[in-house]
């Protein structure tokens, strides 16, 4: 597997907004793979720049944002390959496709979207099948019947009962799970090789998130697409995803296959979310949030990013940025992490950090602290 | 898969039950039809809905009879199949004793009776006679063409060039969007009657120009209507959607944006053809409109100016004619306003 060229390779991409305020680092470094058939997960906290990256990807991030640095490259070809050069300007290499490259080989054909807020997502004037045709007929060299067709044989695989009729009706005649299984259908109809799923689940309530997390496994494994699945919700990971891209302020800091993320859980960022929520493999008195809100992306903390709210946080944390690397054991999946406990830099000798997490342990003091805060205690 | 067909179904069904809730709270947001439904209950509505589709089909058949046949006439083949021009007026309106020798004066003039001028109203004459003897209905009902088609298209000339030009501003920002906003905004400053009448006297004093002249001075209105408008709907994630889906910006224009930020508009443009009538009645007043022999609206109003004491229906009638047509559209445009914004219907 890890032999072959993978399907989607983000290396070091940063997205950057350009905001009166400063400059917002909404996506800072980020390198991952996807591998063709396989579901990646990148998950965080809202704000830790998983839908920039995203939309870094499809080149879709719009002013005042830009992608400043990075290479994207999706089954040979350079999405995005941006160097900042010595007198600070942007240097697209030649290589990278133009937009308009953009728009016809890669947009819908070669990458889908499928959005957030399934209620939002579907144009509320015209007819859901009529949507759906546009989009093929756009990406698929198919006659208007034959687009028809399709849409009407997705829909109807996407379980969306009486297709035919359903073809005909408005969005708002759509509830929320049945609009979700229309972008899917939407998505799906063009044939894509890689499907970007920005919390497509987000908006719906559990039993119906089942039931497409159920639908999207398999068709995942039918039609062999590859996924990205972006999502705050470690469950959803849990259940769908083969391998995952833990990401804080911008940063992935922790990527391993599924099952390591969870029984071998290595950054105290991704403990930490692993503890906020309910488990059924473990028994716990009371859930423990992660303390204290995540800094503004304007202005990261020096270091470690997290060292802030780390509750193994040390003096050297906060001085020296963590390497990001692989630390499995010979001949085991990939675990790429960033974090110096598992650097061999003398974590274990340097002076324990002062923060709210740490704080928040030791009991009481937190409270004290909270007041001048903003109120961050949790008990 | 056998099983998740069946969970499948179930889910359906529940759906089912769950959309018909849902139907009635969005359907505020939805279609044609329940617009048309809407304006269907409002009674003041319907009735500008009624005066305009009356003074529409006496356009048209004006329309038809002082224009088309006038154009069919000059062919040997039509004028054999006894095609002439104002034959409805004829057959309607004409006393015999107008022809009794007498030169019916140039059509579209309105056919006279010049035995009979300055008639404040009789059986042949039903809104009387001006003071060269025509027939201040029959000048009324060719007048309905000009007040309509000036109407129509110069606000047609606002609403696409204000549409094209405030959607791509606004669909596209940064310097394009600044660049036309000015313009547009420079064509606002100039005083409208000032604009319109500089125009007419540098192309030319004729309807036509008249009609692209009112138009232009409305661009800024639309423009700026529908760029508000665009800068919400751009936002919007089917917007994002088309984007990363490959649909080119033409057709995300086309298709998503405007279809989207269409509702106000439509509106406006009501109402901006009853204000349109309204200021070329007041051009064609001036002289700058319609020229003579046509008959229009304000024309006759302008002739009238002579005689407003001693025969006061030259006046009155036009006068009324103008009014009930703009409060006709300016009805419509309230009714299509309540019907469109969902904050107002409960």
């Amino acid at each position: 597997m890890s032999t072959e060229e993978p399907l989607l390779k983000v290396e070091n991409l940063k997205t950057q907004f350009f905001t009166e305020e400063g400059t917002v680092r909404a996506v800072d470094g980020v390198s991952f793979e996807v591998n063709e058939g396989e579901l990646v997960g990148i998950v965080g906290e809202s704000g830790a720049g998983k839908s920039v990256a995203a939309q870094s990807i499809m080149r879709l991030v719009e002013e005042p944002g830009r992608i400043v640095d990075g290479t994207v490259t999706f089954k040979g070809r350079k999405l995005v390959d941006i160097q900042e050069t010595a007198t600070g300007e942007l240097a697209p290499s030649d290589e990278m496709l133009t937009q308009r490259e953009m728009r016809q080989d890669i947009r819908g054909k070669e990458i889908a979207i499928i959005f957030q807020d399934p209620m939002e997502s579907l144009n509320p004037v015209f007819k859901v099948g009529s949507q759906i045709r546009e989009f093929i007929e756009l990406n698929r060299e198919v006659s208007k019947d034959e687009a028809r067709e399709i849409a009407v044989d997705m829909l109807r695989e996407v379980g969306i009962p009486e297709p035919e009729v359903r073809y005909n009706e408005y969005p708002h005649q759509f509830s929320g799970g049945m609009r979700q299984r229309v972008l899917i259908a939407m998505a799906l109809a063009c044939e894509p090789s890689l499907i970007i799923a920005d919390e497509p689940t987000t908006a719906l309530d559990v039993t119906v998130e089942g039931q497409i997390l159920d639908l999207v496994d398999d068709l995942q494994e039918k039609y062999d697409t590859s996924f990205v699945w972006v999502t705050h919700d470690m469950g959803v990971v849990a259940e769908i995803c083969d391998r995952v891209n833990v990401m804080y302020l911008g940063e992935v800091i922790e990527q391993a296959e599924v099952d390591d993320l969870f029984y071998d859980t290595k950054h105290p960022y991704t403990e930490a979310l692993l503890r906020s929520i309910p488990r059924p493999d473990r028994t716990v008195e009371a859930l423990n949030p992660i303390t204290g809100v995540m800094p503004e992306a304007i202005n990261p903390p020096s270091g470690c990013r997290f060292h802030t709210r780390c509750p193994e946080a040390r003096q050297m944390c906060r001085e020296g940025d963590p390497a990001y690397n692989d630390v499995s054991e010979q001949g085991a999946e990939p675990h790429h992490v960033s974090c110096f406990k598992f650097e061999d830099v003398g974590y274990e000798d340097s002076e324990p950090l002062e923060t709210e997490a740490t704080t928040a342990f030791a009991g009481g003091l937190a409270e004290m602290r909270a007041g001048g805060d903003g109120g961050n205690n949790d008990d | 898969m056998a099983t998740t067909t069946k969970t499948d179904d179930r889910e359906g069904a529940a759906d089912a039950q769950f959309d018909d809730a849902v139907d009635e709270e969005l359907e505020a947001n939805v279609g044609w039809r329940y617009t048309v439904t809407q304006v269907r209950r409002d009674p003041t509505a319907l009735g500008g809905l009624a005066i305009i589709s009356v003074a529409m089909i006496v356009a048209v058949i004006a329309f038809v009879d002082g224009t088309l046949f006038e154009y069919l006439a000059q062919y040997a083949v039509f004028a054999n199949l006894g095609i002439e021009q104002y034959a409805i007026a004829k057959a309607v309106w004409v006393s015999p004793l107008a022809e009794t020798g007498s030169p019916i004066l140039r059509p579209p003039m309105g056919i006279t009776n010049e035995l009979y001028p300055n008639e404040p109203g009789t059986f042949a004459h039903p809104l009387g006679t001006d003071h060269r003897g025509r027939d201040v209905l029959v000048r009324l009902f060719y007048g309905t063409r000009i007040a309509m088609t000036v109407g129509v298209v110069s606000t047609g000339i606002a609403l696409l060039v204000g549409m094209l030009v405030g959607s791509v501003a606004g669909y596209y920002g940064g310097l394009l969007d600044d660049a036309l906003m000015r313009g547009v905004e420079t064509l606002y400053a100039i005083p409208f009657l000032v604009l319109v009448i500089v125009f007419m006297v540098a192309f030319g004093r004729n309807l036509i120009f008249a009609m692209i002249g009112v138009g232009i001075a409305n661009i800024p209105t639309f423009a700026r209507l529908i760029r508000s408008r665009v800068l919400s709907v751009r936002e919007e994630e089917y917007v994002e959607a088309a984007r990363a889906a490959g649909v080119r910006d033409r057709n995300i224009i086309m298709r998503h944006v405007i279809p989207n930020s269409f509702a106000p508009v439509l509106v406006q443009a009501t109402l901006q053809i009853g204000v349109s009538i309204l200021i070329v009645a007041g051009l064609s007043f001036l002289g700058y409109g319609a020229q003579p022999p046509t008959p229009s609206w304000g024309q006759m109003l302008s002739n009238s100016r002579d005689y407003m004491l001693p025969n006061p229906w030259f006046s009155i009638w036009p006068g009324l004619a103008i009014l009930v047509t703009v409060v006709g559209f300016n009805l419509l445009g309230d009714g299509l306003r309540d019907a469109l914004d969902p904050r107002i219907n409960n």
